[in-house]
């Protein structure tokens, strides 16, 4: 009952071009079915991301661990809440993040885990930087 | 099923048989001289009910099953094509959609029977634990339905329940890609929920039959817990239990089909009208009703695998219950202060269902929270607690002494306690909806509203032609064919009229021989083109939001109604929801946006839309349409004709359905009325 071929084959890497992206917008892109968010940060959502006590935190890690260094405007992360696998909304919540609809959690400009019953931030799918306005998600 | 049986056929053909495989006796001993305690109430009908649900689910399933196409892409309009094109396709779906509620209606009241009267004591512990197991299949099957039709609560429905599994540290990842086949919820998770869901209702039907057997060993119980102990004691079962039986399936029948031709939509999600979507979550997901409590104690407890586990907990416990009440008196008749604890233990299970239903903040989050440690508390310390301190009143020696000495009241103010309970826990999920604060919709008088509802024909055809002139622009009708125009129930366009009306469209067809796409004049069989190839051409035509198809539009929207009224509309049979909310928001546009409210560039204020900003321009204007027929080319008119348009769209056999109902009704009335009377005379000498 494990995934068959087909859905294995079309699971495979996807690019993604990120130059129509301004700062401060984001993309939604599908990739084996879920949705990835790419965030253009400002550099006010990257200092409260790094402002924070990482210890404080519910599931403690550091924005430099989250996004690639150079790179840092740019947020990836998949975009399923934790707790129950709905889609957070982008640019909602107290946090400048994300907010989950369906049982209230939120999430920080980072995609981690702030408030709610959520138990583990937004995680960061496998991706590089092919060059700087493309990257390869997978 | 209660030893070897002496039954002897007349018939020598029957005699061959029955040398051969004693079948006959068997049903003869269980089922015709099966001796039942004679002084069995009403609520003992509920065994019997419930299987006559099975067996309607599997029926009516079956028969579903021919029409239906599991795959993600044509699941839903499979679905919507069952009502619209199979021959009473409508009232199978009704029948099995409703089904599935009264199904759990009955097994509810059917176990808190069971709780009451104790019937899960020694010697019937397996007998009740194998109930429990019927229980957890029967959830999993409606689960399962539920994700079929592949609206929006199917898919979301299927996504949280799913990651549930996801909470079991270690191998949670690797169980929740094998239920779902794939890297999310998909076509390989329908095709796999769609297989199960055929499978589980015959894996039922066995643990039935064990159900069925192990009563029958142990006997059944009765409301005052005392065993039979000689023949005066009981009744055989054919004809006694039969005909009650019988009478009380054709009670439950009159509630049954109150939904299926009346409510067919009350128990279930305006979003399970619009077809799922992987990118959007609806504001709130809410399960089927039955679920409700259980999902209120997985809310309520703050850390994920620990709800989980609170969840699955609050089944499992009922495995236990033989053992955590060791009373030693049966029924709670006789136990005082476990009687007052049953009550509130089942006003506990309906507050939380109210509670599963409502946003999970403030309150409600708190309210849960005590709920959840009541429900539990009954089982942990409730009833341990009462066996050791409880003074029973003393049992009567024999059922026929209870007999002599019965006083019968109370059964009516039970009966009136319950469904009222059950009406509040019903509705909360209307309450669920849209409460985003917005203004509620005024009322209308709609036609086709109320039991005996007919379709405005002018307002049909009117509306056919807003329709056509100002909305076809932008919105499509994808569900709705030239033919459907013709048809009983709708505008009555003649056929040749609709043959023209078809031929001014443009429809693509091909490829020809030489392979090219080409266009030719529409025929009566087509469906209404959409203005926009794909949703993506939609989307960016019309400043990122995609205009909706309007096939389904007036089932697919609704708001919350809040509480008392949900419970008035079971009564008054107030369905129309979505029609109001359809007709208020082509009105609801004003210019002056009033203080507090800001609208982003390129939208609109809308008084009625939920959060008031919407991108669609005020559509409708006076004079904007000319009406042939002298009626008020005005705005309001406008909107009352196109939403009764499209209410027809949504719901193109709705008048067939009123008319089978009323006859339906008719029928049931007069036959539980037979049953009754005949049940009287079958007792006469027994009470």
């Amino acid at each position: 009952m494990n995934p068959d071929a087909s859905t294995i084959a079309a699971g495979a890497p996807i690019e993604v071009d990120l130059s129509p992206v301004a700062e401060g917008q984001d993309i939604k892109v599908f990739w084996r079915g879920k949705p990835i968010y790419i965030s253009h940060r400002t550099k006010k959502q990257i200092d409260e991301a790094r402002a924070v006590n990482v210890a404080s935190l519910p599931d403690p890690q550091s924005d430099e661990a989250r996004v690639k260094s150079g790179h840092e405007q740019w947020l990836v992360v998949i975009g399923i809440c934790t707790h129950l696998g709905c889609i957070p909304i982008a640019h909602e919540g107290n946090y400048d993040g994300f907010f989950c609809p369906c049982h209230g959690s939120q999430y920080d400009s980072s995609g981690r885990i702030r408030q709610g019953p959520a138990p583990a931030n937004l995680p960061v799918p496998p991706y590089q930087f092919v060059s700087d306005t493309k990257i390869q998600i997978g | 099923m209660s030893g070897p049986s002496d039954y002897q056929p007349s018939n020598p053909a029957l005699q061959w048989i029955e040398r051969r495989l004693p079948i006959l006796g068997l049903m003869h001993s269980s089922f015709v001289v099966y001796p039942t305690p004679r002084n069995l109430n009403y609520w003992w009908t509920f065994g019997a009910i419930l299987s006559f649900m099975l067996g309607m689910q599997i029926l009516t399933g079956v028969i579903l099953a021919m029409h239906y196409t599991p795959h993600a892409d044509l699941a839903f309009k499979s679905v919507e094509l069952i009502v619209r094109d199979v021959n009473y396709g409508w009232l199978l779906r009704n029948m099995h959609a409703c089904g599935a509620s009264m199904f759990f209606f009955a097994v509810y009241v059917h176990m808190l029977r069971g709780l009451y009267y104790g019937s899960y004591k020694e010697p019937r512990e397996v007998l009740w634990i194998l109930g429990v197991i019927i229980y957890l299949l029967m959830m999993a099957t409606g689960f399962m339905g539920y994700v079929l039709p592949w609206g929006q609560m199917s898919f979301w429905g299927a996504t949280v329940i799913t990651n549930l599994f996801s909470a079991i540290p270690y191998f949670g990842e690797s169980i929740v890609t094998l239920l779902w086949g794939g890297y999310s919820v998909g076509n390989p998770t329908l095709n796999r929920f769609f297989s199960l869901h055929y499978l589980l209702p015959f894996l039922i039907a066995g643990v039935v039959v064990l159900h069925v057997w192990a009563l029958h060993v142990a006997g059944q119980n009765n409301p005052d817990g005392v065993e039979p102990k000689t023949e005066k004691d009981t009744v055989p079962f054919t004809p006694h239990a039969t005909i009650k039986d019988m009478f009380g399936v054709s009670c439950f029948l009159l509630l049954y089909a109150w939904f299926i031709f009346y409510m067919p939509n009350y128990l279930g999600d305006a979003d399970n009208y619009i077809p799922a979507n992987p990118g959007v979550t609806p504001p709130h997901i809410v399960p089927e009703w039955y679920y409700l409590p259980f999902y209120a104690i997985l809310r309520s407890i703050p850390n994920k695998l620990a709800g989980v586990i609170g969840m699955f907990s609050a089944i499992i416990i009922l495995c236990f219950l033989p053992w955590l009440d060791a009373a030693k008196t049966r029924s709670s008749k006789y136990r005082p202060l476990a009687k007052q604890f049953f009550w509130i233990f089942v006003a506990v299970c309906i507050l939380l269902g109210y509670l599963g239903a409502q946003p999970p903040e403030g309150i409600y989050v708190i309210a849960g929270r005590v709920l959840t440690v009541c429900y539990f508390a009954y089982f942990l310390i409730v009833l341990p607690l009462l066996s050791r301190i409880e003074t029973p009143r003393p049992v009567p020696n024999s059922i026929s002494e209870s007999i002599l000495a019965k006083g019968g009241k109370a059964v009516a103010s039970v009966a009136i306690v319950l469904v009222a309970a059950g009406a509040l826990f019903l509705g909360s999920l209307q309450d669920a909806r849209a409460n985003e604060g917005s203004d509620k919709p005024p009322g209308n008088k709609w036609s086709f509203a109320g039991p005996f509802g007919k379709f405005d024909r002018g307002a049909l055809q009117r509306g056919l032609k807003v329709y056509k002139e100002v909305c076809a622009s932008c919105h499509g009708l994808s569900y709705i064919a030239f033919r459907n125009l013709a048809e009983a129930g709708g505008p009555s366009y003649s056929v040749a009229q609709v043959a023209a009306f078809a031929s001014d469209y443009k429809i693509k067809d091909g490829p020809n021989d030489a392979g090219d796409m080409f266009e030719r004049p529409g025929r009566p069989a087509d469906y209404f083109p959409s203005p926009f190839p794909n949703e993506q051409a939609a989307r960016a035509a019309n400043g990122g939001a995609a205009p909706p198809d309007l096939s389904l539009i007036t089932k697919a929207r609704s708001y919350g109604r809040g509480f008392p009224w949900f419970i008035f509309d079971f009564f008054t049979q107030y369905q129309e929801q979505g029609p109001d909310y359809v007709s208020a928001v082509l009105q609801g546009f004003e210019e002056k946006v009033p203080e507090g409210v800001t609208i982003p560039e390129g939208s609109y204020y809308n008084k009625f839309f939920p959060g008031h900003a919407i991108k669609m321009p005020k559509p409708l204007s006076d004079g904007q349409v000319t009406y042939d027929d002298g009626s008020p080319a005005t705005v309001a008119q406008y909107a009352k004709d196109v939403t009764t348009f499209l209410m027809w769209t949504a719901e193109p056999h709705m008048e067939a359905r009123k008319r089978l109902g009323f006859q339906v009704f008719v029928f049931l009335i007069i036959f539980a009325g037979l049953m009754y009377f005949t049940k009287k005379k079958v007792w006469a000498d027994s009470h």
